[in-house]
């Protein structure tokens, strides 16, 4: 069998945008008013991963710790302001320092595990490796810790009356909060092991169907992405974590009172 | 036991003097809406005063452990909550969120007896009437033996009846336990028949009242 890498022409990529024609014939056809956001996701998916792309070659092609590090930097960065805008005005400044701890934190020591103990790539800080493995446990545990903090903002509005029962009863704030940290922890993590669940029969994740098209082997293939789901449930378990068990100490004062009583 | 000096709880709020003597029943009378909730969650520290202080047995309650505080002076909401589960589950929460050892099934029964609710312990609480609702957070509070029960309106969804006879039951244990008792009540009848202060409550101002 001819394993070679089929390299793929601008013509080639060019006939796959043949499905956006598809799509904005069906928002038509229904009258459904998203052309506007088809034309823009189409855009900004074709030019952002055309720069990254560039930005990965000279990145791979001249290893550097510091550059490395910049690029997982601005990547939580990103991730912190993107959920800060999902919960534009819901959080407060507390919670948000929490987010801004929580994040980059759960992420970089799955990250640091997975680079030192898993992989150990040398050099450690190799882009080819660190970036594109930074890249998911990153974009997960942004994933997992919108919908802790999703779940736990809505719970602590539903649950109002529980939280003060709780209280009333003499419990800490941590027993009042107990069931809306785990009810937030069990919905952050969810996704990823469902995704777990359905792995390899459902459906063959990104990563390893990329790594076997460009000509790695299955077997190996399957060894990185069983060890990336890994970090990534790692990730999105330790941010979540770390936001949670934080994060309910914010909707209380220093007298153990739940600040919406205030 | 709990003495008000020149307390305020933003404009809701307003005392200049209030003394609550140990092992005695007080009762808060007056119109919704004159702060006679607000006092109590004041005495519970569920809220802080805005202003002036509040001493619980000599000390200032600023300065007590909110959670401690709470574990002494008990509260029960007029709309308690349940929580999912059993008649049981619910009885013992509170020694659950204490870390405190469990009653036996026997306790169990006899305090739910005190507020007329006769269900095996193992009865879901999810189809509860308002009624029985109430009166299982009574049994709930009671349970927690405490120094002091702050009760707001707690008979406000029983029928006039079983009212009588649960009041009747609930204040004669505690003045037995020489406990303290503080009442929210709209009923003037029963604040006669069981305080011994009633304090008159308008606009957030005590308007006379005292010994009975």
């Amino acid at each position: 069998m001819n394993t070679e890498i089929i390299e793929l022409t601008h013509i080639q990529v060019l006939l796959g945008y043949v499905f956006i024609l598809l799509v904005f014939f069906i928002l038509k056809r229904q009258s459904i008013r998203r052309e506007k956001e088809l034309f823009i996701a189409t855009l900004r998916m074709t030019l952002q991963l055309v720069l990254v792309g560039y930005l990965l070659t000279v990145i791979i092609e001249n290893p550097h710790p510091l550059v490395t590090f910049a690029v997982i930097t601005v990547m939580l960065g990103f991730a912190v302001f993107t959920v800060f805008r999902k919960f534009k005005g819901r959080l407060s400044p507390s919670l948000k320092r929490v987010a801004l701890f929580a994040l980059p934190s759960g992420s970089l020591i799955a990250l640091f595990y997975f680079i030192f103990a898993v992989i150990r790539v040398e050099p450690y800080y190799n882009p080819q490796y660190f970036i594109p493995i930074a890249g998911m446990i990153v974009g997960n545990s942004m994933t997992g810790i919108t919908l802790g903090i999703h779940t736990m903002l809505t719970r602590f509005t539903d649950k109002k009356e529980a939280v003060m029962e709780a209280l009333h009863l003499g419990a800490t704030p941590m027993d009042a909060s107990r069931d809306i940290v785990n009810d937030s922890f069990d919905a952050a993590i969810m996704p990823t092991l469902n995704n777990m669940l359905g792995m390899g029969i459902i459906f063959l994740p990104g990563m390893m169907t990329g790594q076997i098209l460009a000509g790695v082997s299955p077997v190996t293939s399957i060894l990185y992405q069983i060890g990336v789901m890994l970090g990534i449930l790692g990730g999105v378990a330790l941010s979540t974590y770390f936001f949670l068990v934080l994060g309910y100490r914010t909707f209380f004062n220093s007298e153990a009172q739940l600040k919406t009583m205030l | 036991m709990i003495e008000f000096h020149d307390v305020a709880y933003k404009d809701i709020i307003k005392i200049d003097n209030l003394v609550i003597r140990e092992g005695e029943v007080t009762c808060l009378v007056g119109k919704s809406g004159g702060g006679k909730s607000t006092l109590l969650k004041l005495l519970n520290k569920t809220i802080s005063p805005t202003r002036g202080k509040i001493l619980y047995k000599g000390e200032d309650l600023a300065a007590i452990d909110s959670v401690e505080h709470r574990r002494r002076v008990v509260y029960l909401n007029q709309k308690p909550h349940l929580f999912p589960g059993t008649i049981k589950d619910n009885l013992l929460q509170g020694f659950y969120f204490q870390r405190r050892k469990a009653p036996s099934d026997e306790a169990l029964q006899d305090v739910l007896e005190w507020v007329r609710l006769r269900k095996p312990l193992s009865t879901d609480v999810a189809n509860f009437s308002g009624g029985e609702a109430q009166r299982l957070a009574l049994a709930r509070v009671l349970l927690l033996d405490a120094e002091v029960y702050l009760f707001d309106e707690p008979s406000s969804a029983l029928d006039d009846e079983t009212e009588d006879i649960v009041l009747d039951t609930v204040v004669r244990c505690v003045k037995e336990k020489k406990k303290t008792l503080v009442m929210v009540t709209h009923s003037k009848e029963h604040a006669r028949r069981h305080a011994d202060s009633i304090h008159h409550m308008h606009e957030g101002r005590l308007q006379g009242g005292g010994k009975t």
